[in-house]
Order: C-alpha cells, then sequence, then structure tokens
C-alpha cells in the first residue's frame, strides 16, 4: 500500500507542477497581451523544445531537380498594389535597393544586380505552408549572415525585422482581421543559419512577382507565413514591441505564432 | 502535504473496507484509481479540443495527398471542394468516389447564412474560420495530452499497474478466448461479478491499441508535419513517406479514434451509463455477482 501511496503523492505533485507550468505561459502570455484572442499558448514550450532539438546547425531537407514542382503555388499577395511597389516594377527593379539598417554598426544598401555579386547559395526545399499544403522547388540567394556581417551587428541586436512592399487586403484562406504592411521578424539564432538565404531566383529563372519579386526570404525551418515577400529593408532590433502592433509579424500580429517551427 | 496524506490514507481505507466486504448481491468497489481517472479525463477533454481544433485546421486546406508535397494542382486523395455553380453545391471526393455533401461538408450553413467551408460550424473550434486561434488550441492540448500520457504510463509502469490492468495476458489473446468474448459482447451480454472487477481482454485489447497504436501514430505524425522537427529528425518524414503522407495518415488515425469513441460510447450505454460514469468520476463501481 505504501508504495501505491508514494507514487500517488509523487503522481499529484508531477501533475501540479507539468500542468502549472503549461497554464502558467498560457497567463504570462494574456497579462502581457489583453487582446490576445484564445487564451491558450504553448509557443514558449514549442520554441524551446524544438531549440533544444535543433542544437548546431541541423538542415532543412535539400532535395533532387527531379522533386521540383512544375509549378510553385502562390499564397498571400500575388501582385503588390501599392504604387510605390508598381513603380519599381515598371523598370524591373532597377531603382530597387534593399535597405540594412537598426542596430548595426554599418547601415548600408544594395541593389539588385550588387546582391546576385555576392556569393549566394542554391537549395532545393520542401516549402511548407501554415494552410497545410507542401510544395518544392528551387531557391537561389544571397545568406543573409552574409549582410549581418557586412553591416555588423551593435551589441544589444537581437531580432532581424524584413519590411515588405506588400499591404495586405485579408480575405485570405489564413483568415483574420484588417489590411497592413506585411512584415515578419527572425531572431538570430536563424538569422545565422546557413539556409536562410534572400533569395532572387526561384527554380532558375528570376524571382516572378506572385511568388516575392525581386528579394524573399527563405527560413527553411519554419512554415510559409515566416517567408517574407517583396522585402525592401531589414533591420536589426533589439526588441519587436514597437515595431507594427509589437508581436513581430503581418500575421502575428493577427493572432499566429511568432515561431512558426510547427 | 499532510492533509493530502490523511486524504489518501482516507481514500486506502475506504477501498480497503470494500475489498473486505461481505459477498452479497452486490457490493461497491473502487475500480479506477485516481490517476486513472485523472488520466482519463485529461484525455477527454484534449481529444475533444484537438479533434475540433483539427478540424479547423483542415478548413484552410481541405485535401490530402501521398508522398512529400500536396498542392492545389497536384491529385488530392482527399478533397473537400465547395463548388462555385449557382446554388453552390458542396463535394467530398475519397479516391474516386465523389459525394455530393452540401449542407454537411464544403457548403455549410453558419449564423443563418450560406458559406463555403468545408466543416460546419458545430464541428470546429473555433466555430467560425480562424486558423490562428486553432493553431493555438491545437498545440496547447497537444502539449496537455502528451504530458499525460506519459504521466500515466511511467507511474502505471513504476506501479506495475500497466502490465496488471492493462496488458493482455498471452492467455487472453488465445484465439478461442477473443471469439468467445466477442460473441457474448455482441449478444451484451457484459462480465459480471467479480471478472466485472477487471478489464476484459477485448478491453485490454481496444485500449492498448490506442495508448500504444493510434497514439503514438497521431502524436509522431503530427510531428512529421513540423518543418523544425523535420529538419532535427529526419528519419520521421521518411517513417510516414513524406509529410503530406504524415498528414494524411493524422487524418486517418484521426478518424480510427472517433471510431474507438463510437464503441467506447457505445459499451457504455450497452453496460450501464450511470455505474460506468461514477466509476470513472468518484472511483466507485457497483458489481452484481452473478446468480
Amino acid at each position: 500500500m505504501g508504495r501505491i501511496l508514494l507514487s500517488r503523492r509523487r503522481f499529484l505533485q508531477t501533475t501540479a507542477i507539468s500542468f502549472g507550468s503549461l497554464i502558467g505561459a498560457g497567463c504570462d502570455q494574456m497579462v502581457q497581451t489583453p487582446s490576445f484572442k484564445p487564451k491558450v499558448n504553448a509557443e514558449p514550450l514549442t520554441l524551446h523544445g524544438q531549440r533544444l532539438l535543433l542544437r548546431g546547425q541541423s538542415l532543412a531537407r535539400e532535395f533532387s531537380l527531379a522533386d521540383v514542382a512544375p509549378q510553385f503555388p502562390s499564397t498571400g499577395t500575388t501582385v503588390p498594389q501599392d504604387s510605390e511597389y508598381q513603380r519599381l516594377l515598371e523598370q524591373q527593379f532597377a531603382a530597387w535597393r534593399l535597405q540594412v539598417d537598426g542596430r548595426v554598426e554599418r547601415p548600408t544598401s544594395f541593389s539588385l544586380s550588387e546582391l546576385q555579386c555576392l556569393p549566394s547559395r542554391t537549395q532545393i526545399t520542401r516549402h511548407d505552408c501554415v494552410e497545410g499544403w507542401s510544395a518544392i522547388a528551387r531557391w537561389q540567394g544571397v545568406p543573409l549572415s552574409l549582410l549581418l556581417h557586412y553591416a555588423q551587428l551593435k551589441a544589444d541586436a537581437r531580432y532581424v525585422v524584413f519590411h515588405c512592399a506588400d499591404t495586405v487586403g485579408g480575405g485570405s484562406q489564413m483568415g483574420g482581421g484588417g489590411g497592413g504592411r506585411y512584415y515578419e521578424s527572425i531572431d538570430l539564432i536563424d538569422a545565422f543559419h546557413q539556409q536562410t538565404i534572400l533569395a532572387y531566383s526561384l527554380n532558375g529563372k528570376p524571382l516572378p512577382v506572385e511568388n516575392g519579386a525581386p528579394l524573399r526570404l527563405r527560413l527553411e525551418r519554419q512554415l510559409g507565413y515566416k517567408h517574407a515577400k517583396y522585402v525592401m529593408r531589414v533591420e536589426v532590433a533589439a526588441r519587436l514591441d514597437l515595431i507594427g502592433a509589437g508581436k513581430g509579424g503581418y500575421w502575428e500580429d493577427r493572432g499566429y505564432e511568432w515561431y512558426a517551427g510547427i | 502535504m499532510t492533509g493530502l496524506l490523511c486524504f489518501i490514507r482516507f481514500l486506502s481505507k475506504m477501498r480497503n473496507m470494500d475489498t473486505l466486504a461481505e459477498p452479497g448481491v452486490s457490493s461497491t468497489v473502487l475500480r479506477h484509481s485516481l490517476l486513472t481517472r485523472a488520466a482519463h479525463w485529461t484525455n477527454a477533454l484534449s481529444m475533444g479540443i484537438l479533434m475540433m481544433s483539427g478540424l479547423q485546421i483542415l478548413n484552410a486546406h481541405p485535401s490530402l495527398y501521398w508522398g512529400q508535397t500536396g498542392y492545389d494542382s497536384k491529385a488530392a486523395w482527399f478533397n473537400i471542394t465547395s463548388g462555385d455553380e449557382n446554388p453552390p453545391q458542396g463535394t467530398l471526393q475519397i479516391g474516386r468516389s465523389v459525394f455530393r455533401t452540401t449542407g454537411l461538408l464544403g457548403i455549410v450553413t453558419s449564423g443563418g447564412h450560406v458559406e463555403k467551408k468545408a466543416f460546419p460550424d458545430w464541428l470546429t473550434i473555433p466555430r467560425n474560420r480562424d486558423l490562428g486561434s486553432a493553431r493555438r488550441w491545437h498545440f496547447f492540448f497537444a502539449w496537455i495530452l502528451v504530458a499525460n500520457g506519459i504521466i500515466y504510463l511511467v507511474v502505471t509502469a513504476i506501479t506495475g499497474r500497466l502490465k496488471r490492468d492493462l496488458l493482455p495476458r498471452s492467455s487472453e489473446l488465445a484465439p478461442k478466448q477473443l471469439a468467445a468474448q466477442l460473441w457474448s459482447h455482441m449478444r451484451l451480454r457484459f462480465p459480471k461479478g467479480e471478472q466485472a472487477r477487471t478489464y476484459n481482454s477485448l478491453q485490454k485489447l481496444s485500449y492498448s491499441a490506442v495508448i500504444f497504436g493510434l497514439g503514438p501514430l497521431m502524436v509522431l505524425s503530427g510531428l512529421t508535419m513540423s518543418p523544425g522537427l523535420d529538419a532535427a529528425m529526419p528519419f520521421l518524414v521518411d517513417l510516414f513517406g513524406g509529410r503530406q503522407s504524415a498528414r494524411s495518415i493524422h487524418f486517418i488515425a484521426a478518424n480510427l479514434l472517433m471510431l474507438f469513441f463510437l464503441a467506447h460510447m457505445a459499451a457504455l450505454i450497452a453496460v450501464g451509463v450511470w455505474n460506468e460514469l461514477r466509476s470513472m468520476i468518484t472511483g466507485r463501481y457497483r458489481l452484481e455477482h452473478a446468480e
């Protein structure tokens, strides 16, 4: 009997502790964000759980050319209606420049041809959309780490924010909220991952408008909405709460997880 | 802490009294331990929310494929469509079969108006189309489900109850024995008296199949849909034959769990709702003694 008693007590303690930490994580989030819709949130557990397993530079699987989808699907914005973007598109992005600024020692900017002259990485990877579909494509672009090394991060740099050219109208399958300018953010672990590239080429051709021309992010270990299209500016930031509605991205501001590793 | 100890002593005292009770027409025993009851209801709540939030997630792309990839222009083995004709038609396609499902799937009525949506409001959490919230519900309760399962398995393995109460003995798996059990279940004749104190072999088999088969299959196929975990544990993707295969298997396993749930409810009604329900809430179960 004593054995069972002890295990029962231990069981109660363990349950209290583990469930407490789960619910605690949820409450914490609610206190910080009173407008938060679902009152459940396991994102910190998921983030730390996955980061524990993703020690080092585990790569997302790379495929062969035979696996590439005939036509890569497009979701979200397919043609940005913003006048600034339309003007740049007319001149085939001749006047487009990528700003790199924020918490860096050397704020700078690159033209498309300057980016294309830098060392590039080509990868054939599977794109997983939050909606549920997956497609394989071949991407070529400049490693983000290269630009960050060049710009030299300040000591308080924690995140990299991607400001995009497209204003999203809403009404997508992903649901949620009114429109706004698209943006995304990642932390430095993902920013310096070797498969994190700013891609200007899809399947050997210049990146099409519907897939984010002239430049889009590839973040292979997270879902599609993190892969910002139509990138105009790379801002290195110390914190995310002062940007947009403060949750680190367009969809994040509308209830999606910031860490989209699942 | 002392209070809790006293309470547990009190419970075990009650339990001892029961087991020593004089045999009569009926007696009450403690059938389910506190651990089993807590785990059962935590599981029931989590599974319910996971099923319903899962359908809301599937609303975003109600097509299932085999292999690594799957997208609109690739052939799906399972597809719910919301047609554009007037009046709009909802269809469910499984393999080569197509079913008209207007009103139930594809075209549903929500809040009095017709909506193009794979699953109706009453089947999903949240009710309205909201992938972001559905994902939050799904992953929160997925963690609860896994934590609950691990606690239950570890504690019952340590105390030996797992082997004693849940795992079928080899004698119970003899075809003759199983056939006899199945026959009496089909005639709605269930074990009575001392035999009802423990799980019968069919119960052991089905519970074990869920706990060691479908449960882990659900969790692993779910994790395989994660691009993060796929990078950390690529063998998971190979195990299921690709991410979209894992997504299909996740859905099929969920349907099998739903079948288990229906059989579970049918058995509950056949054996006696009140006695069974009470035994899973307070632990107390009335044994009807065989005449």
